[in-house]
């Protein structure tokens, strides 16, 4: 029903030699009823896509695919598709109730199916005193909850979201997300969710697509970007604080960077330059192993966040609060699983 | 201002009641004639300051017309005060209905020669009418149009000031507007409708109050393309009463007729007031 496949998509603004390709033949496969997040840095092109898929973007080459009907030739609103925008784009003049009602009235959907929907959204999205407002009578939550209450009185076979939270404070951006969660799991319905958020990615994806630069890096469920960080950008990307990456030559199980030998507990995949990525949190403190000099440290309730120098590379270490801290100056050594190590290629920057 | 000191206050005020009166003062002496007799005003020298007890006279006298007791022919203002109406209202919403479409195509679609179009239509902000006036008059006298509600009104009805501000106005309206309505399924012309025209209702307000006026006011063009007395707006009226020569003029009527030519103007400013500050200071998004 929803699935949506992206073949080879490309978008180029412009024309001849001015001409800005901005995605670069993106692939995907999103089954139906999947709850897909987009996410990667600003200017990656994720909200291009989405846009693209909407149809308020047209598709420059290849071909987007929505329930089985390629619809690079369809209007947006032939597409069968609801889109929630980050400033929510609602009907200032209208209220509530006629902002969700809008799209239907147009579609020539009976008045009275019209109320039966709007009721439903209303009461799923707990806007029921609120049907008769404008949008200036709402606090920003609301607003966002009307915006997506436009969406579902649609009964679309997609929805796309992009960035709406963004405009939320923090307490009520975990609430909604909590909402959006609950909302999918009621409803099923394939969505498409772009954020520059990580965290907001992690929590709210079946699966995500992380990009950069206009091209797919990385599609995979958070535990496996987590996890298995196909390329460098990824790795540093997902994550806070980033991934720590090591460049140095590697030669069995000895990796040494900047005068400074590192025993491996397990060997490296291949000889020569690589660069070996290990989270702050996979490293522990320890009585031997790599010597890391101790610069600066920071409190973060619950952990300590360990800044220092292992060889002529920056290294943080994530440890517990209750475990004494090093102090500045001091030499730690530092045990790493052979699990948690990351290889990459420092020419293709993908995983080795 | 917070601070309260007295002898500001005082001047403030002295500034602003001289100000009233400096503008007061003439529509007063206007609306006292207008209560007196044609005697009593040209033989009192100077003119009394308080009302007559001529008011009906006067103003029956200069609505429906009708002869003197010297002779002089006055013509009846009521059908010049409907002619007036009928141009200034076609004016104003002749402008706007214009206005609003041309900037609504020069924001919305990507045409070729769009910007051309909307650099033209600006450039024409900067020739007043009067530059124009011989042409449009000889065009207007070709198409036969001379003494007619058409020639009256079309050739004030283009304005770029108006397509100028709409455009302006619109592209404040958030693009995301425009997305949402077309996922909605919205053509073109009903997103038109639908959103952009309720959103525009404060400047529209605005606007028919500067553009009624406008043609209310109206007084070279008319001047040049009326010859007949049924197609005489009520400002060349006033002109047209003032006779030159032997004839005595009914100073009493023509000062009732100014009363008259100005309350619908008035009006529409006291009753559009809430809407046209609105429309002129904020902008409903």
């Amino acid at each position: 029903m929803g699935a949506i496949a992206l073949r080879n998509v490309e978008k180029t603004y412009g024309f001849g030699p001015k001409a800005v390709k901005v995605i670069h033949g993106v692939n995907a496969q999103i089954p139906d009823g999947e709850f897909i997040v987009i996410v990667g840095p600003s200017g990656c092109g994720k909200s291009t896509l989405l846009r693209m898929v909407a149809g308020l973007e047209e598709i420059t080459a290849g071909e987007i695919d929505i329930g089985g009907r390629v619809v690079n030739q369809l209007e947006p609103s032939e597409r069968d598709i609801a889109m929630v925008f980050q400033n929510y784009a609602l009907y200032p003049h209208m209220t509530v109730y006629d902002n969700m009602a809008y799209g239907l009235k147009i579609a020539k959907v009976p008045k009275a199916e019209i109320e039966v929907r709007v009721q439903k959204a209303a009461k799923i999205l707990e806007l029921g005193g609120l049907l008769e407002r404008t949008p200036r009578q709402l606090s920003g939550g609301q607003r966002q909850r009307v915006a997506m209450g436009r969406a579902i009185v649609r009964q679309p076979q997609v929805f796309l979201f992009d960035e709406p939270l963004s405009n939320l404070d923090a307490k009520l951006r975990a609430q909604t997300r909590l909402e959006i969660q609950k909302l999918h799991a009621e409803l099923g319905v394939t969505s498409l969710f772009v954020t520059h958020d990580q965290v907001e990615a992690m929590t709210l994806a079946q699966r995500m697509i992380v990009m950069n630069g206009g091209r797919i890096e990385q599609i995979g469920t958070p535990e496996q970007v987590y996890g298995k960080p196909e390329s460098i950008f990824v790795a540093g990307f997902i994550g806070s604080p980033p991934m720590n990456l090591l460049k140095g030559q590697a030669d069995g199980s000895r990796f040494t960077i900047g005068g400074q030998t590192l025993h491996l507990p397990a060997p490296a995949p291949r000889a020569g330059e690589l660069l070996l990525g290990v989270r702050p949190e996979h490293a522990e403190l320890s009585s031997s192993g790599w010597p890391m000099q101790v610069d600066m440290l920071e409190m973060l309730g619950a952990e300590r966040l360990v800044y220092g120098r292992l060889g002529d590379s920056a290294f943080t270490l994530r440890i517990e609060a209750v475990l004494t801290p090093p102090r500045h100056g001091d030499t730690v050594y530092l045990h790493v699983d052979a699990q948690q190590m990351h290889w990459y290629d420092p020419a293709t920057g993908r995983r080795v | 201002m917070v601070e309260n000191r007295p002898l500001a206050n005082a001047l403030s005020h002295l500034v602003l009641v001289l100000g009233v009166l400096l503008v007061a003062f003439p529509v007063y002496i206007t609306f006292i004639a207008s209560t007196q007799t044609a005697e009593q005003i040209v033989q009192n020298v100077p003119m009394s300051l308080l009302p007559g007890d001529n008011t009906l006279q006067s103003y029956k006298l200069a609505l429906l017309g009708g002869q003197t007791e010297y002779g002089s022919k006055i013509p009846p203002v009521a059908p010049m005060m409907m002619v007036s109406m009928i141009t200034a209202l076609t004016i104003a919403l002749g402008k706007i209905a214009i206005s609003l479409l041309s900037a609504f195509a020069v924001v919305y679609f990507r045409f070729p020669g769009r910007t051309l179009v909307f650099w033209m239509i600006f450039v024409t902000l900067m020739l007043p009418v009067e530059v124009r006036i011989l042409p449009t008059y000889k065009v207007v006298s070709d198409l036969g149009l001379l003494n007619s509600y058409a020639g009256l009104t079309v050739p004030l009805i283009a304005s770029a000031t108006a397509t100028f501000l709409f455009r302006q106005f619109f592209l404040t309206v958030p693009d995301e507007l425009v997305e949402a309505a077309r996922i909605d399924g919205a053509s073109p012309m009903r997103f038109f409708w639908d959103v952009l025209l309720p959103l525009s209702r404060t400047s529209i307000a605005a606007l028919f109050v500067i553009q009624f006026i406008y043609g209310w006011n109206q007084y070279l063009w008319p001047l040049l393309i009326t010859t007949d007395e049924s197609m005489t707006p009520v400002v060349l009226g006033i002109k047209k009463m003032i006779s030159g020569g032997d004839a005595a003029t009914e100073w009493n009527a023509v000062m009732a007729t100014a009363i008259l030519a100005m309350i619908p103007p008035a009006l529409v400013v006291m009753l559009m007031q809430k809407w046209f500050v609105k429309g002129l200071v904020d902008t409903e998004k």
